[in-house]
């Protein structure tokens, strides 16, 4: 086994203490024991640059925005659609005019279903997933699969979590209307190989929607090099507010796509006989958005950026690498999700304990994992168990925190052993 | 850790590692599935009631420590009940849990339970085998702690 310091001199670049002093949050103290944040994957702590840009907002500049003519509503307006430049930045997507927001990668699949997908799709056709979609990926296709009579077909995954590519391409066929995938996998932490998912997809004509929940705060997107029609992120588990999140689509897509929701904001002229739409993205975004989030998500992604991405990926790659070889230590330990290529997760089981009495005990030392199915419950059938326990990694957790959890899960050993 | 030895009291580590009553009863003349949909826990109750009265009872189920052995517990408290008092057990015990009550002496061991009212994110694990029984007295197929 190697020590804790030995792992922590490989050196990731990264200043956690630093970074650490950055999160308010984690000087907070759980039944007396300090933090230990690891439930990063259901939602990221704010950085105080996020909660200051938002309260400043609140306090400063705040106005309604589009048509106003006053001071402050020009200037936010003018704040907001610079953060959709960010955003298109930050992604690589060739214009500001295929950022899309909405409350969530949630909604963004659900738009996609209704505006892109719902016109095309008729009886006999398909919709193919995989077997270790979040549920939000799964039942905006269901939904429109028992409107339309389509099907929805699901890609198999191995004992070790990764997906059957061979399978895939097997069940690509000339039926297949689209194609959504998840890049990083909530419940098992598997990373997708969604470039080359995407060219066999759309070799055969088919587009192809990633979501992007859990890749975007551990992997750098790059729209077109995926060639992605979709993808899909939310802003909170990007050190971000709720509320808000995204969807990038291709501009031709979103040109032919009909509105989501109608109201105002997303028309160019309105009368009662006849309503014509506004151009994309202003055509997805009705009534009045979440500005202030917006604004806030602007602030999370400049201090992801400021810190530097890929110092955060190789950081939780190492910190994932250490406490799974600390976890295999424990008695009765089985992890769950094993794939070559990994990021952020651990899903884990102990022989002696149900996840739901870890997570209870590990709260008790200031511990806070997730335990359940994840909003995954498809994996959980494929693995034939109930929930797992999860830990999960941002930027700001430790090779101490680490040792602190493995302490923890040894004394629910000792209680039920 | 004390409030953690309230919770996973002795009785209730037991139970959790031996469950009594731990089997499915074929021809069962009442039945119900129990499902906690916010963590995935299952369980089945089984009763075979004659005369008005708890002749035989039995569960299976796949869940965490707590609701194993409130389960456990439970079966072992409705044996020869009649249906009143089974009926008179779930509200005491729901009382228990979720209104703060003292146990009352009829609930025997049950009253280890009373721990879980300090973790409210566990109260409906404890009551997920009750609801199932109450489901299951009630010729309904299915229960469920929303």
């Amino acid at each position: 086994m190697s020590s804790p310091r030995a792992i922590s001199n490989i050196g990731t670049g990264l200043d956690v203490e630093r970074i650490r002093a950055d999160f308010p949050i984690l000087r907070t103290s759980v039944h007396g024991k300090p933090l230990v944040y690891f439930d990063n994957a259901a939602s990221a702590q704010k950085p105080q640059a996020v909660i200051d840009a938002i309260a400043h907002c609140y306090a400063h500049e705040y106005a309604n925005i589009h048509r106003g003519v006053h001071y402050l509503s020009e200037s936010l307006t003018g704040r907001y659609e610079a953060v959709r430049e960010r955003i298109a930045r930050f992604v690589n997507a060739p214009s500001a005019k295929e950022i899309v927001f909405t409350r969530g990668t949630t909604e963004a699949i659900n738009l996609v279903a209704h505006s892109f997908l719902r016109p095309r799709l008729k009886a006999g056709d398909e919709i193919l997933i995989t077997a270790m979609e979040h549920h939000s990926n799964i039942v905006p296709w269901q939904m429109l699969c028992e409107e339309t009579g389509a099907e929805l077909r699901v890609v198999p995954i191995s004992n070790a979590g990764e997906l059957d590519l061979e399978a895939y391409e097997r069940l690509l066929s000339d039926r297949t209307k689209l194609v959504g995938v998840v890049h990083v996998s909530n419940a098992l932490g598997t990373v997708n190989p969604v470039k080359a998912m995407i060219e066999l997809a759309h070799a055969r004509g088919v587009p192809v929607l990633v979501d992007g929940a859990q890749s975007v705060p551990h992997v750098r997107v790059d729209v077109q090099a995926l060639d992605a029609d979709f993808f899909a992120f939310s802003g909170h588990k990007l050190y971000g507010p709720t509320g808000i999140g995204v969807l990038y689509g291709k501009l031709r897509h979103l040109q032919e796509m009909r509105p989501y929701q109608g109201g105002g904001d997303m028309i160019k002229y309105v009368t009662f006989a006849k309503t014509e739409y506004a151009d994309p993205p202003q055509r997805f975004e009705a009534g009045t958005p979440h500005i202030v989030g917006v604004i806030g998500l602007g602030a999370a992604i400049d201090y992801v950026e400021s810190v530097g991405l890929e110092a955060i990926a190789a950081h939780e790659d190492a910190l994932l690498q250490y406490a799974t070889e600390r976890l295999l230590e424990v008695d009765g330990v089985r992890v769950i999700g094993t794939a070559v290529a990994k990021a952020g997760v651990l899903s884990f089981l102990m022989k002696q304990a149900h996840p739901h009495d870890i997570g209870t005990i590990l709260d008790q030392e200031g511990v806070a994992l997730r335990t359940g199915h994840h909003c995954a419950q498809p994996v959980m059938d494929r693995f034939c168990i109930p929930a797992t326990a999860r830990a999960s990694f941002a930027m700001y957790n430790t090779f101490e925190e680490v040792d602190v959890f493995v302490r923890a899960l040894e004394k629910v050993n000792r209680l039920f052993g | 850790m004390s409030g953690l030895r309230e919770l996973y009291q002795e009785v209730i580590l037991d139970h959790n590692r031996n469950p009594r009553n731990f089997r499915r009863i074929e021809g069962a003349s009442h039945h119900a599935h129990g499902h906690n949909p916010l963590c995935g826990d299952k369980v089945e109750v089984f009763l075979v009631v004659e005369d008005g009265v708890v002749a035989d009872v039995a569960f299976e189920g796949d869940g965490c420590a707590i609701s194993t052995a409130s389960a456990s517990l439970m079966t072992e408290q409705l044996r020869g009940k009649s249906l009143a008092e089974a009926q008179a057990l779930f509200d005491q015990f729901h009382d228990l849990l979720t209104g703060g009550a003292e146990p009352a002496k009829d609930l025997g061991k049950l009253g280890v339970l009373a721990g879980v009212r300090e973790f409210p994110t566990r109260v409906k694990c404890a009551t997920l085998p009750w609801h199932t029984l109450q489901a299951a007295l009630r010729r309904q197929p299915d229960a469920t702690t929303e």
